[in-house]
């Protein structure tokens, strides 16, 4: 069997005397959805952060591709194809919603010492920009101040820019963070979509959403992963259940 | 875009009464004006440069008056050693600043916020003190250049309103390239990279690099500046990169208006001829021109580039 895409391997990140990982170990496999469910502070971001390379953990490694990865420094990782989102949405406010896009484009069309021309007139990046914008709803918005959008909207954007930075694995916090519900249902249909194509790692509190989502999924419980199996095994799963899902909820 | 048009308007409007001053200060038998303006244009030229860094870029760099000492003192340098071409030293005052900056960049582009500020201003103080400590090049009473720099018998810079023209054509050409390269992919980098450098790294951007390089052509900039500075005063001191100086060019920017392209050619203008009328007015120039910097902050972000922008709105609603 193939290895898988992401290996994490006895991960441990420690802020003083607190451990916000302890010793994780989690296997994403190409070509699926692989949700990540857990309290709040149970260390899921963290986890996403070393994985894009913002946090370089105390011990353990992170492989990706073959490649171990634990050391690169994040702007490298993305070049390799690992694209993360973010939990609090992280845009550029001062542009517009198609230049925060066709920036992301631009990180994988060549280097940047490029002088002269306008971005904004670069066909090669506004044309894929706008590709995905209308693709994921967004377009009649395209020419917007960031800053502007509906919160809902700065959730899609957040997404469309993970996916103009030609991913090989998404890693998505939270996407649906702080979304109404009419909102959400439109990101799971866009999940649903979108892990047909590529391989996901998704950060999500809806359970709902995750088990109708997933492929597999890990459990992870103050720093350490206590479970990991698919929606049928992690909802009958007796830890689980007493640790963190209410019996309402698994029902 | 409306505001990008606008933007453009104005550099013209500016720029070609900015052409004017020769002929204007000959018509009012004041050539003194010229003299100024010469001087203000060059200081245009090293407010435009640290605009790139601090209001693209977000790298609040407090000592750029450093590029001004060192492309001047190059210039001065080379005339001390009879080297008489322009081309040449101006060439020897990029190339200088040009390495001064790297260096400068590299180090403190590691750090950020106060840090940033700290060690740039620190950078520049280490440089000036060694300018005041080097006897060979006047120490602190500074040098004298025997000669302005030949550009063969075209460009007679001992003439005034040649050198003015010739200030005058960098700084235009300065305003063309800056003008291109904050819209460009490399301007947009930098611009990512000072409001959000956590999503750029994200993204996929080394941006360490990118602000590296817009630091070192800002140094490069700013250090053409001091060449003509030296050029024109045919005097170079110690007194050019004190930590005062930087902080007067910073303020040309904020009061002209940060991140507009033109406002800190406005910012040099006004800062300095307030300076000029003031100073012949009062012994309490500073205080009445800290009022007025005050007040033209108060205006709005964009300093007097605000002001620029109401009265087009008003003149074009009413
Ligand atoms: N920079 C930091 N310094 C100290 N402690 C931190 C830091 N970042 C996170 N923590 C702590 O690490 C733990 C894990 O935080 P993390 O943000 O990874 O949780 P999470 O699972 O993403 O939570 P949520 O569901 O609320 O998003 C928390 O207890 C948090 O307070
Ligand atoms: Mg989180």
């Amino acid at each position: 069997m193939a290895e898988p895409l992401l290996i994490a391997d006895q991960l441990t990140k420690r802020y003083g005397g607190l451990t916000a990982l302890d010793g994780v170990s989690l296997a994403v496999e190409a070509g699926g959805l692989h949700a990540v469910i857990g309290p709040n502070g149970a260390g899921k971001t963290t986890l996403v952060a070393h994985f894009a390379g913002e946090l370089i953990p105390n011990s353990g490694s992170i492989r990706f591709a073959g490649e171990d990865i634990t050391e690169l420094p994040a702007y490298a990782r993305a070049a390799r194809g690992l694209s993360r989102s973010f939990q609090v949405t992280s845009i550029f406010g001062d542009l517009s919603v198609a230049d925060n896009v066709s920036l992301a484009i631009q990180a994988h069309a060549g280097h940047s010492f490029r002088f002269w021309r306008a971005a904004e007139e670069d066909e090669v990046l506004r044309a894929p920009a706008l590709q995905i914008l209308a693709d994921l709803g967004l377009a009649d918005r395209a020419q917007e101040s960031a800053a502007n959008l509906a919160h809902g909207e700065k959730r899609v954007l957040e997404v469309a820019m993970v996916l103009a930075s030609r991913p090989r694995l998404l890693l998505l916090d939270e996407p649906m963070a702080g979304m109404d519900p009419g909102d959400a249902v439109r990101i799971v249909k866009l999940l649903a979509e979108l892990k047909r194509r590529y391989t996901i790692l998704l950060i999500e509190h809806d359970m709902d959403a995750v088990f109708g989502l997933a492929d597999r999924i890990s459990v992870l419980v103050y720093g350490q992963v206590i479970a990991t199996g698919t929606a049928a095994e992690i909802k009958g799963n007796e830890e689980v259940r007493r640790a963190y899902l209410g019996d309402e909820e698994v029902a | 875009m409306a505001a990008n048009r606008n933007r453009r308007l104005i550099m013209w409007l500016g720029m070609a009464a900015l052409a004017l001053v020769p002929p204007v200060s000959l018509a009012l038998s004041q050539p003194y004006y010229v003299d100024l303006f010469t001087r203000i244009l060059i200081f245009s030229i090293a407010a435009l440069s640290l605009d790139l860094i601090i209001s693209y870029g977000g790298m609040l760099s407090f000592g750029h008056a450093v590029y001004l000492g060192v492309g001047a003192y190059a210039v001065g340098i080379a005339d001390a050693y009879g080297i008489d071409s322009g081309l040449f030293q101006l060439l020897v005052a990029a190339a200088a600043t040009a390495a001064i900056a790297t260096f400068i960049g590299l180090v403190s582009l590691r750090t950020s916020g106060v840090h940033f500020i700290m060690i740039t201003l620190a950078f520049s103080q280490m440089i000036y003190f060694l300018s005041i400590s080097v006897n060979k090049f006047g120490g602190e009473d500074g040098m004298t250049l025997n000669q302005r720099g030949q550009f063969g018998s075209l460009i007679p810079l001992d003439n005034a309103n040649v050198l003015y023209y010739f200030v005058f054509a960098f700084l235009a050409l300065f305003l063309w390239i800056q003008s291109h390269l904050v819209r460009s992919r490399f301007g947009m980098v930098i611009r990512g990279a000072r409001t959000n450098p956590r999503r750029m790294a994200a993204l996929g951007f080394p941006v360490f690099r990118y602000q590296l390089g817009a630091f070192v052509i800002s140094g490069v900039m700013c250090g053409v500046a001091g060449a003509l500075l030296a050029e024109q005063a045919l005097f170079v001191s110690p007194a050019i990169m004190q930590w005062s100086r930087s902080g007067e060019i910073m303020v040309m920017v904020i009061m002209g208006g940060m991140g507009t392209l033109f406002g800190p050619i406005l910012g040099a203008v006004a800062y300095l001829v307030l300076e000029d009328v003031l100073t012949g007015l009062t012994q309490y120039w500073g205080f009445f021109l800290g009022i007025i910097l005050v007040a033209i902050i108060l205006m709005g972000r964009q300093g007097i580039m605000s002001l620029v922008y109401g009265l087009r709105w008003k003149s074009s609603h009413g």
